[in-house]
């Protein structure tokens, strides 16, 4: 049972988690608008991480939803205890980024943020940010 | 009045000329051709009597002063206006049509030699079609109008609208006027930047993508202190909003100085990013009665870290691209709230179309605009509404008569802007809302969110799993539109914060009918 603070990111992070079937269906969707998809993992949720590590390079000519599947598989095996994201392109002119993007793995544990409050003049705060998990170097995070 | 009426003879009585009464009662002479002028086609050059020449000091009807011109042909780069006119009883259309085209471009209302001095053919205003509307009453007609572009100065609505709604809506040969729709050539559209950001980038800045985003309008508007403000902004985006929003009203009054407000608003926001992880927003209102006050307040926004600042319609189109100029080099999205548009918006004869509006405000560069909900509680026909949100969000927006759009207009790439749904909408509408409104919205729910029976953060909870839902069912091909009430009732049987919002609100609608359907459309179209 996953405990800790769920990080709601992404679309469908208020519904229960989806099912592959679920998953597959919406990698279809994107296949069907010619998308490219890709799926991307890390042990840094930071909202403004903008660059999670890309689990090799967007499928652009994908056909079929079981070959996006089918990577959503392997990189949970490797990495089932990180985040774990998939993201349709679209590359179409005007547009040139994500059209969806969702959380398909989280660790079994997610001990959320530390928020940190630099106090100033004039009641004035500065904020920052961080994972807890990220306090721990990379490798060590979410250990099971 | 022997004068007059001998003036009113020649220059027929359907005129609007006959208006300048004041000029005609005191004038010495009858107009006649000048003995030693000769009948060259210059100087007959547009007129209609045989006894005035062109150049004659004097009225003479807008028509044959080259603001008529029927065989005109638009070029691409003219700016094209589409005026619904309502002219006095006895005015021609192409007179009134003339008339308009003049006084929002080069003329006066008499005569001056001074337009020899100029290219003036390049000058004036070309009006070359009108159009009766069926079944008006007083009769009406579309009036289509050629601005050269060199008329407007590059990157200033201020400008353009001194000339095209600058003098003509207060004309006494009019009844009424109205500017239903312009074409902007790619010409004038680079001499701006428009949106500070645009949807692409400030989805990419919030990182969300792929559904509508969610907001509220803090609640009661106004009377709540700093601090117990800073609590509704914080429960709704704890419980799932994206952006909670100050209302068009709160600046800085003697119950909540804005200072204090954004002190206790950026700690609300970044409380529920720490519970949440996501990138939230509260739109920090810097509307204020001088510049100099509005940058101070946005730059303290800035400094707390805010991803989003507000302003009014109200303080106008210079500053509102003075701010637009201050939100692109400081990084922050800017929130417009169309306060005070439906003054002139909203009446079918009169005003400005909010379409125009739009595209105004797409120019000088805002990230959100307020555009209309269809199913809430203010006005709004839903395919005119549609046609706004196209107006506001695609690149190239074809004619289109049901959504009362006039022209075809290619935007040349420049960012769209987000339009947002607010007023009298709730999460039982969700497939209604997806479907008149699309992904690139932001729905705000104001009541909707603060009025829930189980609280503020619940109330957000409610819609984020309701559009959550509904995108994940139109995404795997369900016809949500018609299924959306089931599809609702099953995402909350996971969710009681949605079962409660559902059993308090159901589907309760604001159906009336709107005052300004366009005009292809006989009956205002039905929200079922």
């Amino acid at each position: 049972m996953p405990t800790g603070l769920k990080i709601t990111q992404g679309t469908f992070s208020y519904l229960p988690d989806l099912s592959d079937d679920e998953i597959r269906a919406q990698i279809q969707y994107g296949i069907d608008n010619g998308w490219a998809v890709a799926i991307e993992y890390t042990d840094d949720p930071h909202p403004r991480n903008s660059y999670w590590d890309m689990w090799g390079m967007p499928m652009f000519d994908l056909e079929d939803a079981a070959g996006g599947m089918h990577e959503v598989t392997r990189c949970r095996e490797a990495f089932s205890n990180q985040y774990i994201k998939v993201s349709l392109y679209n590359p179409k002119l005007t547009k040139q980024t994500i059209a969806l993007q969702f959380i398909v793995n989280r660790p079994n544990h997610e001990p959320g943020f530390r928020l940190v409050r630099q106090e100033g003049a004039d009641r004035t705060i500065r904020y920052s940010m961080e994972p807890y998990a990220a306090i721990q170097p990379h490798g060590d995070r979410y250990a099971d | 009045m022997p004068i007059l009426e001998n003036y009113l003879t020649k220059v027929n009585k359907s005129s609007i000329a006959f208006l300048v009464i004041e000029y005609y009662s005191c004038a010495d002479n009858p107009v006649k051709w000048p003995e030693k002028l000769e009948r060259t086609e210059e100087n007959m050059a547009g007129t209609s009597d045989p006894a005035r020449p062109r150049w004659m000091a004097g009225v003479m009807p807008y028509k044959e002063m080259g603001y008529w011109k029927p065989d005109y042909v638009p070029e691409d780069s003219d700016i094209i206006a589409a005026f619904r006119i309502t002219p006095q009883d006895g005015v021609e259309p192409d007179e009134a049509a003339a008339a308009v085209a003049g006084e929002s471009s080069t003329a006066t209302w008499t005569v001056v030699w001074t337009d020899r001095l100029t290219a003036h053919d390049n000058y004036q205003a070309k009006a070359y079609k009108v159009i009766p509307v069926p079944n008006s009453s007083p009769p009406s007609w579309i009036a289509y109008i050629a601005y050269k572009h060199d008329l407007f100065e590059e990157g200033s609505i201020a400008n353009l609208t001194s000339s095209i709604i600058g003098n003509v809506f207060g004309f006494k040969a009019l009844k009424a006027l109205r500017l239903e729709d312009m074409h902007i050539p790619r010409e004038y559209i680079k001499t701006f930047q428009g949106p500070p950001h645009g949807i692409i980038t400030e989805r990419e800045v919030v990182n969300k993508y792929g559904r509508p985003l969610l907001g509220a309008t803090t609640k009661p508007k106004l009377g709540l202190s700093p601090r117990n403000y800073g609590r509704v902004v914080y429960e709704a985006l704890r419980g799932g909003l994206d952006f909670v929003k100050d209302d068009e009203n709160i600046n800085s009054q003697n119950f909540n100085r804005w200072r204090d407000r954004y002190l206790y608003c950026m700690e609300a926001v970044h409380r529920a990013e720490e519970v949440t992880g996501e990138t939230k927003g509260h739109y920090l209102n810097v509307t204020a009665a001088t510049m100099e006050d509005m940058y101070e307040r946005a730059e303290f926004a800035k400094e707390l870290g805010s991803v989003i600042i507000m302003i009014d319609l109200t303080i106008g189109f210079t500053a509102m691209t003075s701010m637009s100029h201050w939100a692109r080099a400081n990084g922050l999205i800017l929130h417009l709230h169309r306060a005070g548009y439906a003054t002139y918006a909203r009446q079918k004869n009169h005003g400005v179309n909010f379409r125009v509006l739009s595209k105004w405000c797409r120019l000088l560069g805002v990230d959100h605009i307020h555009s209309g909900t269809v199913v809430g509680k203010l006005e709004g026909d839903p395919n005119a509404i549609q046609g706004y949100y196209n107006t506001l969000r695609e690149d190239k927006v074809a004619a289109n008569a049901v959504q009362g759009i006039y022209f075809e207009q290619d935007w040349a790439h420049m960012p769209g802007v987000m339009p947002v749904a607010s007023g009298g909408i709730h999460a039982g509408q969700m497939h209604q809302l997806l479907h008149y409104l699309g992904e690139d919205v932001v729905l705000q729910f104001g009541g909707g969110t603060i009025g829930h029976p189980m609280g503020v953060a619940a109330g957000a909870t409610a819609n984020r799993v309701a559009v959550e839902a509904m995108i994940q069912a139109r995404n795997e091909g369900r016809d949500y539109y018609k299924e959306g009430p089931d599809i609702l009732k099953k995402a909350s049987k996971t969710c009681s914060p949605l079962a409660s919002a559902l059993e308090v609100w159901g589907d309760i609608t604001f159906d009336f009918e709107s005052t300004d359907v366009p005009d292809v459309l006989e009956l205002p179209t039905p929200v079922s």
